[in-house]
């Protein structure tokens, strides 16, 4: 533990700036990701095991668009809308055989479409390692904010995320088809009696949540280098997220999301060999003091 | 007695009935045995990593392997016998590792192992090799110790790739040179948080302080191995503010961290020296190479600048379509070694290949002098070419290498080991 060097950071406002700054970036993807996860499970009950694989399908999709259209939009886009398609596929072909399942049997189709997705990619874009690097209008010198540093990419991203995060809320609060969501998430049954389409409200909610994590990872791309097998340290850190969160709140993943940042960014200052444990300290402490997560609402 | 002869005649008639079938069984079964064992092709075991994020250690390396045996095949084997390669994956996992490898020397019939697996899966085959007994010569562990640690060695385990000590002592000479015309004293590393980084980062230092005394350390960052994010590291190097920065990060984690460092304004203003970096696979997904990086050669075309390790490397784009890596070269020399054993010992006897190897010196493109020596006291290679320099964008690359002095190199390894306790 370096104390002093946590003491000299938190009481020097271009530290303080640049570490929360840090924070924002890492927690604004793992939002991205974990929103998509705990939205699924949220709406229809299942634990989507292959979401990390839906990050790297992202990425890659977005790397190919972009070596084709030259255009970071046009590969977000991209990512996130090929990801959806594959999402929908995924559901409407095979998670929805394992509604009501078995966790095992769930755990099961996803763990084969994790090995299937890897080879995938293997065999279409190789074992080697990409990169798509920095696109050339955001090869812009950094921000510098009362002698803090903040890359000018990473304040489009963080400014996407947080539009994402607040059409979402509109969306599910606002709206009818997010009072539909609302409905069949709580009484698929009766949504469904009162002649609403649940199965199609199903498989809308899976593609939406597996194109938000699409979108993450072309997002992530110009900045992460991508290999088969890449999804599997995010999906981690964001089942931290959403059970932290609390299982299927998205505004819990939101502050889940932004916790873990913070807690990484100043962590990595005093307590450089421990930042892991910490994350996980601080979920074991959630849980013991709220075991429905932060957010998550209480069931008896 | 007509009946007599007639039952002698009968009875010969079915001793020359049974003779004969007899002799046709054995024409059909016993003679092409003989015949099948003397021309049945010498299997080499091949465990490497060949799916995961390291897939391509485990490709580049068989890569390299199937063309020397191939071009060993193609000049008649040994005496008319082949070579057959026998490749299986390991996943990365030094338990599969030690798995794989008994399985191709027991199940598959391997006489002998070449063992492309990185530091972790190398340090479980060999323990198979010293339990086994079976010939073995890694081709992709660096990690010093395996061979230099006499308590590790075997007499029938070597290695034909690039030392870490090596790197270190060559590394630490260029990186002393530049830090005392640079005026650099405030250094800071990031590398990988497991044996390989922690290692060779203390070994770099250690030999960037012996070149140069007024080097300072103030902090080392310890990301984990295939960190996706490098956000909070790159700020801590930013807080520690030093003039230099020295990295053992490799493959798609380095190419992370110099994209994200380099929209940080990391690189500004700052040398680095990333041991890595000169590697085709990182040079070509790095889109822009920031300036003054500095590296040591992992595989370059143009490093030892002959003839001979660019046609090498063209024959190797030729019939893969993709370039070579630090892997190929050192894979290339395993299999080439091992093969030059056979031939020396006229067949697979470990005992006899074993004699063979030690002190054995073969032509290599890959040599700084054309030649690469398996050195007869710790079983491992030297006289290859290591360099260090900055780098460019474009092919060279490395537009001026620093070749390693191999005098001093030895020199150097030799307190080294005194140091560790590896000799008297």
């Amino acid at each position: 533990m370096d104390s002093e060097a946590l003491l000299d950071c938190v009481t020097s406002l271009s530290c303080i700036v640049t570490q929360t700054s840090t924070g924002l970036i890492v927690g604004s993807l793992l939002f991205l990701v974990a929103t998509g996860l705990t939205l699924i499970f949220g709406v229809l009950g299942i634990v989507n095991f292959a979401h990390g694989s839906l990050y790297m399908l992202g990425a890659y999709i977005a790397l190919s668009a972009f070596r084709i259209t030259d255009s970071f939009i046009l590969a977000a886009v991209a990512g996130a809308l090929g990801v959806g398609l594959f999402s929908l596929f995924f559901e409407r072909f095979f998670m929805r055989r394992v509604y009501g399942a078995d966790v095992l049997m769930q755990l099961l189709v996803c763990y084969a479409f994790i090995l299937i997705l890897d080879d995938a990619v293997k065999i279409i874009w190789g074992s080697e390692f990409q990169s798509m690097g920095m696109p050339a209008y955001f090869q812009e010198p950094p921000v510098f904010i009362a002698g803090g540093v903040i890359p000018v990419f990473y304040i489009y991203l963080i400014g996407i995320s947080a539009s994402i995060g607040v059409g979402l809320w509109l969306l599910l609060s606002k709206t009818k088809i997010g009072k539909i969501v609302r409905a069949a998430a709580v009484n698929p049954s009766m949504t469904s009696a009162l002649g609403l389409n649940t199965s199609l409200i199903f498989a809308g909610v899976f593609a939406f949540g597996g194109a938000l994590a699409g979108l993450a990872g072309a997002l992530a791309a110009p900045v992460r280098s991508m290999s088969p097998g890449m999804g599997f340290s995010i999906l981690i850190e964001s089942f931290i997220v959403t059970v932290i969160g609390g299982m299927g709140s998205v505004s819990g993943a939101l502050v889940g999301a932004l916790l873990i940042g913070l807690i990484r960014s100043f962590g990595s200052i005093g307590f450089p060999y421990f930042i892991e444990g910490i994350m996980f300290i601080a979920m074991a402490i959630i849980l013991v003091v709220k075991p429905s997560g932060l957010m998550g609402k209480e069931t008896r | 007695m007509k009946k007599r002869s007639q039952a002698v005649a009968s009875q010969q008639r079915r001793q020359v009935i049974k003779g004969s079938v007899a002799a046709l069984g054995l024409a059909s079964i016993g003679l092409p045995s003989i015949s099948l064992a003397q021309n049945k092709p010498i299997r080499i075991g091949m465990p490497t990593i060949l799916s995961g994020r390291v897939a391509m250690l485990g490709e580049s390396s068989r890569n390299a392997a199937i063309m020397g045996v191939e071009a060993f095949n193609a000049a008649g084997g040994l005496n008319g016998r082949m070579v057959e390669l026998v490749i299986r994956d390991s996943k990365g996992r030094p338990d599969e590792a030690a798995r794989v490898t008994r399985e191709l020397v027991n199940s598959d019939g391997c006489d002998m192992i070449l063992d492309a697996e990185a530091s972790s899966g190398a340090f479980a085959v060999h323990e198979v090799a010293r339990d086994l007994g079976f010939l073995v010569i890694h081709t992709c562990s660096e990690t010093s110790s395996l061979t230099a640690d006499p308590k590790m060695r075997i007499p029938n385990g070597f290695r034909a790739a690039r030392q870490g000590v090596h790197d270190a002592i060559v590394g630490g000479e260029y990186a002393g040179g530049v830090a005392k015309e640079k005026g650099l004293n405030r250094w800071m590393s990031i590398s990988p948080d497991y044996s390989y980084g922690l290692d060779t980062t203390a070994e770099f230092f250690e030999y960037l302080k012996y070149f140069n005394k007024d080097v300072e350390v103030v902090n080392s960052v310890w990301p984990k191995l295939f960190q996706a994010d490098y956000s909070e590291p790159i700020t801590r190097l930013l807080q520690g503010k030093p003039q230099a920065i020295y990295s053992c990060l490799w493959g798609g984690d380095l190419t992370s961290f110099i994209d994200q460092a380099s929209i940080y304004g990391l690189m500004k203003d700052r040398q680095f020296f990333g041991v890595n970096m000169a590697d085709y696979a990182v040079l070509t997904a790095i889109k822009a190479v920031p300036p003054n990086i500095h590296s040591g050669n992992r595989y370059l075309k143009s490093i030892p600048k002959t003839a001979q390790n660019a046609a090498w490397c063209d024959a190797y784009v030729a019939k893969f379509k993709t370039m070579p890596l630090n892997w190929s070269w050192e894979n290339a020399v395993g299999i080439d070694f091992m093969l030059a054993a056979i031939k020396q010992a006229n067949g697979t006897d470990t005992a006899k290949m074993s004699e063979a190897l030690k002190g054995m010196t073969i032509k290599s493109p890959f040599g700084t002098d054309g030649t690469i020596t398996m050195r007869a006291s710790d079983h491992t290679i030297i006289d290859y070419a290591i360099a260090w320099g900055d780098l460019t964008t474009k092919e060279p690359y490395m537009a001026k290498p620093n070749l390693g002095n191999w005098k001093t190199v030895l020199e150097l390894e030799k307190l080294w080991m005194k140091s560790k306790g590896y000799i008297s």
